[in-house]
């Protein structure tokens, strides 16, 4: 079932064998019934960048976290430069050499950076020394890694990149010989992306081993030397990078044929259906996240909205979405203005005839509680079909309902009775899609529609969208993620710090362009 | 993980190994005060279930179940309404204006008007604290805690004044005959059977057991319900749907002070007879813990309302019957149990989780 290859040709070949940094055998952990990791073997050569793609729920996270010490193996072994290690806790992989980089960082906001590298290793009672130490080295790793940070700097007002460097950094402060990263680039722009890869590069230079955990293929073809990919707990192949490509992996992760590209036809844009004109929001804290937002909306188009996330997109979308007050600006659906006082509500704006498929499903779109049936109702649940007598919902219609959007929209496992939080990622997900497509809005609002999303079920979400598109629906499509913007946008907006710093046309940008804008750093005109 | 329970070891397993571990820990506590603890059971369940016992038991009993309810359906909305002591103490104010105001022909009329008048008093002493929730964010706890207290000054100073009656006692004049429910006693009689006269056990019973109907419908079956256990696990996904968090907070809470509002017809209309101090004696905290053990289900909580009525009865006997355990040993008692059903759930809940999957594991 495994395989383990040995990688990193070249220095293989060198005379006297290097013990592997990392050699993991027949690693198995099960949580209840589902087994999470089956029999896994991996070795990750000395000085190599070693990548590990597959789906969601496929094993990935638990593996690192096995070796970090977070969970504890039902069996198997772990060795480090070719001896046992056992273990137990991540003070113990800290012993080992290894160091994380979490997805969500673990930092104290309030701190300094260099308070937050040395927590958890301080030395003594007086905390002094050890921040006068940590300075030293601090600059030492400056200059060995590029991995320039102001010591003093609060981490709170540092940006993702660099706060993620003080990760990094802390890392390399307690001497990891490996260096784990979870999902590195999902809050990067493609330039600070690119930093980040030459500071790996950089740091295989000097002889530490990476493993990079990402779901963007594109990413593990740049920067790793040999990638394993899981499928469903087991470690289905290892393989020298070079010898693969997006296509093969995507296959290899899904167990089949998949599309990368979004298959579709030019727009064919029909009248305007929403136009938005100055509009602006001031969150609780008194920051402005809207600045003179102004769009239309055209029918039968998808407009997709790119941006790092945090810029302003998630507000545009709780605005028009009903849950969120603008503080000025005017909204308007086919000509008549929509309410964007405090007092207005999501349930009128889907009797308008807006759609929303909202970013966070797990605490907004869907309630993970409820049974599939419940869910796939939210939002309608008083439509008339629904009401039974006497204030009772009419609980068989409903049921009726859900299985026939589960079998149009091949929701898995198909019943309706199973809770929201039992349903895989992807599967969640299309729950969304099929309440909010079926439901026929006139614009549909989109965000982040594929985050978390297997990528069979990314092929299959990206083509409703379109089909929407060519019923002739308007269609707003915010994403972090720039390949999914540029493959489904008929027009393209970046948004940054709140404004919209231009629009372009897919076929006529590319991801440099696109990054540029979305770090805030041109304002060339538009195309 | 907490999914891989079965259902029916969640509602019956885990609360019976929770009154089990309490009951091991009462009987220490009885064994180290130098009483026999089998003795003391017995006496318990002799007290609960003779016939002199078993009216008192479900007198409890049907108050525990307004107040549990009432617990049970704010909990859907995740309020915790702490306030079911003092809605239900100026329920009792509601009641007894209502049974007062005319000489009532007939019990029946008396009997709906009263619960108009309790529900719509109880509702509404919940209303201020739930207005204070969903409009300036005053957690509901803090003033449902704080309002108890005001409910029980204000009830001192009506029963001292301006609904006196006269002579000195703090309390109302009695109740017109036409507005006294028919006991189980009287109400058994009709067809037969013998019940003790002495009982308090009165026709609210039968309102309490509708009332476990009623919110089972409410909640699982409505759209109301819908609505509020909506909210309950998800505010920001229930702002998604369009559900008005203003209107979830209001009115779960007017149901709820509503729910413990009718305690009233149990205590003050069918048992008193008038309006006296601490007419609601901790059934409204009692109610919380009737919640927590019954899992907010109307079923669990008419289970756990009769579990509660049998330790308070039978407990009342044991102080009675033995010397060496007092009043206040009869409340430790009532508080383990309360601590092992409620707050300390998980003490039995992980490690049978665990056994479970265990044997799953090794079936497979």
């Amino acid at each position: 079932m495994s395989v383990s290859t040995q990688t990193d040709e070249g220095r293989s070949a060198a005379a006297a064998p290097i013990p592997p940094a990392i050699q993991l055998r027949g690693i198995s952990k099960a949580f209840g019934p589902v087994q999470a990791n089956k029999d896994i073997t991996m070795t990750v050569a000395k000085g190599s960048i070693h990548g590990i793609v597959g789906e969601n729920g496929a094993g990935k996270s638990t593996l690192m976290s096995i070796l970090y010490g977070f969970y504890k193996a039902d069996a198997g072994e772990v060795f480090i430069d070719g001896n046992k290690v056992n273990i137990t806790d991540s003070r113990a992989a800290i012993a080992a050499g290894i160091g994380m980089v979490h997805q969500h960082f673990m930092l104290v906001e309030p701190f300094t950076v260099l308070e937050n590298v040395v927590m958890g290793a301080e030395e003594g009672r007086l905390l002094k020394p050890s921040l006068k130490k940590a300075r030293a080295s601090l600059k030492q790793l400056a200059e060995d890694y590029e991995l320039d940070v102001d010591p003093d700097a609060i981490v709170g007002e540092l940006s993702v990149g660099f706060q993620q460097r003080v990760e990094i950094l802390k890392a390399l402060y307690r001497q990891a010989e490996i260096l784990i990263l979870d999902e590195p680039t999902g809050v990067l722009t493609p330039a600070e992306a690119d930093h980040l890869f030459r500071i790996l590069r950089n740091l295989k230079e000097q002889g530490k081993t990476i493993i990079l955990i990402t779901h963007k293929l594109r990413e593990i073809m740049d920067v790793t030397d040999s990638v394993s990919v899981m499928r469903r707990g087991a470690m289905t192949e290892t393989i020298p990078t070079a010898n693969t490509s997006p296509e093969d992996l995507a296959e290899k992760m899904v167990g089949r044929r998949v599309l990368l590209e979004v298959s579709k036809a030019p727009a064919e844009p029909g009248d305007v259906v929403m136009e938005v004109k100055g509009l602006n929001v001031i969150d609780s804290q008194g920051v402005k996240k809207l600045k003179d937002i102004s769009f239309t909306l055209r029918a039968g188009e998808i407009l997709g909205i790119a941006g790092v996330a945090g810029n302003g997109q998630t507000e545009l979308l709780e605005v028009l979405g009903g849950f969120r007050a603008a503080v000025s600006g005017v909204v308007t659906m086919h000509g008549d203005s929509i309410d964007l006082s405090p007092k207005a509500n999501a349930g009128k704006r889907r009797a308008r005839g807006i759609g929303h498929i909202p970013e966070d499903r797990h605490r907004r779109g869907l309630v993970m509680d409820y049974m599939a049936w419940e869910n796939i109702a939210l939002g309608y649940h008083n439509k008339p079909e629904f009401k039974g007598r006497f204030g009772l919902h009419n609980q068989s219609a409903m049921r009726a309902d859900a299985r026939g959007k589960i079998e149009r929209f091949d929701i898995r496992p198909p019943n309706e009775n199973l809770r929201a939080s039992n349903f895989s990622g992807g599967n969640q997900q299309k729950i969304v899609v099929a309440r909010e497509i079926e439901a026929n809005p006139d614009v549909l609002l989109v965000g982040q529609p594929t985050r978390g999303v297997d990528i069979g079920a990314i092929e299959f979400i990206h083509q409703q969208i379109v089909n929407l598109r060519d019923a002739g629906k308007a269609i707003l499509l915010v994403s972090v993620e720039l390949d999914e913007i540029q493959s489904l946008s008929d027009r393209i907006l970046v948004m940054f710090d709140g404004v919209i710093q231009g629009e372009r046309l897919p076929e006529n940008t590319d991801e440099r362009e696109l990054g540029l804008m979305m770090a805030g750093a041109s304002e060339e005109p538009a195309s | 993980m907490n999914k891989s329970l079965p259902r029916w070891a969640d509602i019956i397993l885990i609360p019976l190994l929770n009154l089990a571990l309490a009951m091991v820990i009462a009987g220490l506590v009885v064994v180290f005060i130098g009483e026999d603890p089998i003795q003391a059971m017995k006496l318990i369940i002799q007290g609960a279930f003779a016939p002199y016992g078993i009216g008192f038991t479900l007198y409890y009993t049907t108050n525990f179940i307004f107040t549990g309810l009432a617990v049970a359906v704010a909990f859907h909305a995740r309020l915790f309404n702490i306030g079911g002591e003092g809605q239900a103490a100026i329920a009792g104010v509601g009641v007894a204006l209502v049974c007062l105001a005319f000489d009532w022909p007939h019990w029946s009329m008396a009997l709906l008007a009263a619960m108009v008048g309790g529900m719509l008093f109880g509702a509404g002493w919940a209303a201020i604290p739930a207005y204070l929730q969903a409009k300036r964010g005053s957690h509901i706890v803090i003033t449902t805690i704080m309002f108890n207290l005001i409910a029980a000054s204000l009830i001192n100073f009506l029963l001292v004044g301006p609904m006196q009656a006269p002579g000195m006692a703090p309390e109302t004049s009695g109740f017109p005959a036409g507005a006294s429910l028919p006991t189980l006693h009287d109400i058994f009689a009709v067809v037969g059977v013998a019940f003790d006269k002495n009982a308090p056990v009165n026709i609210s019973l039968f309102i309490a057991l509708i009332a476990c109907v009623f919110v089972w419908l409410l909640i699982w079956k409505s759209r109301l319900g819908y609505e509020i256990r909506a909210f309950g696990h998800s505010e920001k996904a229930a702002v998604y749907a369009g559900i008005s968090p203003l209107k979830i907070t209001m009115i779960a809470m007017l149901i709820s002070g509503a729910l413990a509002g009718l305690l009233a017809i149990n205590t003050v209309m069918g048992e008193a007879e008038r309006l006296v101090l601490d007419s609601v004696q901790g059934a409204g905290f009692v109610g919380i813990a009737v919640a927590l053990m019954g899992r907010n289900h109307p079923l669990g909580v008419l289970l756990a309302a009769f579990l509660f009525g049998i330790l308070y009865q039978g407990g009342s006997e044991l102080a009675f019957e033995m010397p060496g355990i007092s009043r206040e040993m009869i409340v430790v008692i009532q508080g383990l149990v309360i601590m092992f059903t409620g707050s300390l759930e998980n003490l039995v809940r992980m490690p049978v989780t665990r056994l479970f999957t265990r044997f799953k594991r090794g079936a497979v």
